[in-house]
């Protein structure tokens, strides 16, 4: 069955009000809901929150050293913030699942596919 | 027996290949084998045809040559008898003579190939090129591309659906409305693509074939009877758009004896079905404009009242600046041109040819010759093609000569 990876972003500077424990709360109840529902149905392989990019480290090679550096890789304003992967019988039912998680985070979200082995 | 010559053959490839293309994706589930299978049976046929004539049923001998070429293809590969296996069931089905007609692969296709996941252009381009059987030469002549960039972003467009697992199948109704409006808007500006331009006809055509196709596989869309009744409306006009010297002549000047009876007689019956089915739309609304254009003798004698309030009707579905702009057009023929000017003053369309070359109208009826001329010759250097801009000019000395 195909993989998707759907993912979240963050834009910098953009953070929000920090929230109290009760908001917190409420904000993740129907998120959990939502991945109870990906379980149930057998599409949920995985999903992960990130922390903020500041906190990202790179590793990289350059000549013959590898060097550590503050992250993350990419200068650019929206990070990965987050990510689901799923499995889905099509792209239409991933963009399904894509819908659901994006009015409930209430910013975009990206469909990847994965590479399958069959070359896909 | 009709002669067969390369003319006939590629007639019917026209016809024909869109849905041989759409049942090989069917069974195999591969786009680009599907493609070359078909081609590679249509030129056989060339060679067959011109020797023995033309089969009872061309377009099932394509079909099942097609898919025997396909089979043979799959056999010398490794990772195709894998792909053979799974699909022997169904590539056992009759394609051939006398098999059921399976009119839904084409309407899935479309579907794919208007998939809101791929680009506006990707989608035009996959359609023509997958339905319409176009080259992908003529595909990138009729949107002034080069043809390795209409290649590319055909290739691309084509592992996107492979990659992705964009389905093959026609949406659910809950999906419908959403994913029927690309499919809408990639006929209509095919269509729209043929009005200019040497494919000009081919395009037309074939946007006017996909929708009749599409109206018969799904009947009860209001808006799909709509686009259908609005192009043959359109397209009645065709024969009195242009001199016999290439000159473009405006409805007010066109001779309606040479409009096309038999494309208005079938967009009139299809206008007033769906004003009896009363689910409008807005291709059904500008369908209902055309028809009151057909139905008037003269420029004079049109129902200018009807189209006023029809376009009004038009502008709540979309609340466009060039809706307003025909409207106002319509305005001027019930109110005056003064009034129309009015209303049209705010539109944020500079740039568009059409918005001056209004514009450029109504001042003239007005008697101010000068601003007429001003905007004839804005009018004239952002239009779009060589017969616009001809006509814009002559319009433009016509104003001079007057102010």
């Amino acid at each position: 069955m195909p993989r998707y990876l759907l993912s979240t972003h963050s834009v910098a500077g953009a953070t929000r009000e920090p929230m109290t424990d009760e908001q917190m709360q409420k904000a993740w109840a129907p998120i959990q809901a939502l991945e109870a529902e990906m379980k149930s149905a057998g599409a949920w392989v995985f999903s992960a929150r990130l922390h903020d990019p500041d906190t990202a480290t790179v590793v990289r090679v350059s000549g013959d050293e590898v060097v550590t550096t503050d992250g993350p890789f990419v200068e650019a304003k929206e990070h990965l913030a987050g990510f689901y992967i799923i499995d889905a019988a099509d792209l239409d039912e991933a963009l399904g699942w894509a819908s659901k998680v994006t009015r409930l985070i209430s910013s975009p979200i990206e469909v990847w596919p994965f590479v399958d082995t069959a070359g896909g | 027996m009709p002669i067969v010559d390369d003319a006939l053959i590629g007639r019917i490839f026209r016809e024909e290949s869109g849905r041989s293309v759409a049942t090989l994706i069917r069974i195999f589930g591969d786009i680009d084998l599907a493609e070359d299978a078909v081609q590679e049976a249509f030129a056989l046929a060339l060679r067959k045809w011109h020797a023995d004539g033309l089969p009872p049923n061309p377009g099932g001998w394509i079909t099942t040559t097609a898919r025997n070429r396909a089979i043979d293809h799959l056999r010398r590969e490794s990772r195709g008898r894998d792909l053979l296996a799974q699909v022997a069931e169904v590539a056992d089905e009759p394609t051939g003579e006398g098999a059921p007609p399976v009119q839904d692969d084409r309407l899935r296709l479309i579907f794919t190939c208007c998939h809101p996941a791929l680009s506006s252009e990707a989608q035009i381009a996959l359609t023509l090129r997958l339905l319409g059987g176009l080259t992908t030469a003529d595909v990138a002549r009729a949107f002034l591309v080069a043809e390795p960039t209409m290649a590319k972003r055909l290739v691309r467009a084509k592992h996107k659906i492979k990659a992705a697992h964009i389905p093959y199948r026609v949406p659910s109704e809950a999906e419908l409305p959403e994913r029927l409006r690309p499919v809408l808007a990639v006929l209509y500006l095919t269509y729209n693509a043929g009005t200019h331009g040497s494919s000009g006809n081919d395009l037309r055509r074939e946007a006017i074939r996909l929708a009749r196709a599409i109206g018969g596989l799904m009947p009860d869309e209001a808006e799909v009877a709509g686009l259908l009744a609005l192009l043959l409306l359109t397209e009645s006009r065709w024969p009195a758009r242009y001199s016999p010297d290439g000159a473009l002549i405006v409805l007010h000047d066109q001779d309606r004896s040479t409009w096309d009876r038999g494309l208005i007689e079938e967009g009139h019956a299809i206008v007033r079905a769906c004003l009896r089915r009363n689910q409008p739309g807005p291709y059904q609304i500008q369908a209902a404009i055309n028809a009151v254009h057909a139905d008037a003798d003269s420029f004079a004698a049109t129902d200018w009242s009807q189209i006023l309030v029809l376009y009004d009707q038009l502008l709540q579905f979309t609340p466009t600046p060039v809706v307003a702009l025909n409207r106002a057009i319509a305005l001027a023929e019930v109110r005056g041109p003064q009034t129309a000017l009015d209303t049209i003053d705010d539109l944020d369309l500079e740039e568009y040819h059409l918005f001056h070359a209004a514009r450029a109208n109504l001042l003239r009826r007005l008697g101010r010759h000068d601003d007429a001329s001003q905007a004839y010759a804005r009018a004239a250097s952002l239009a779009t093609s060589e017969a616009e801009r001809t006509f814009l000019i002559d319009r433009l000395e016509t104003a001079r000569v007057a102010g």
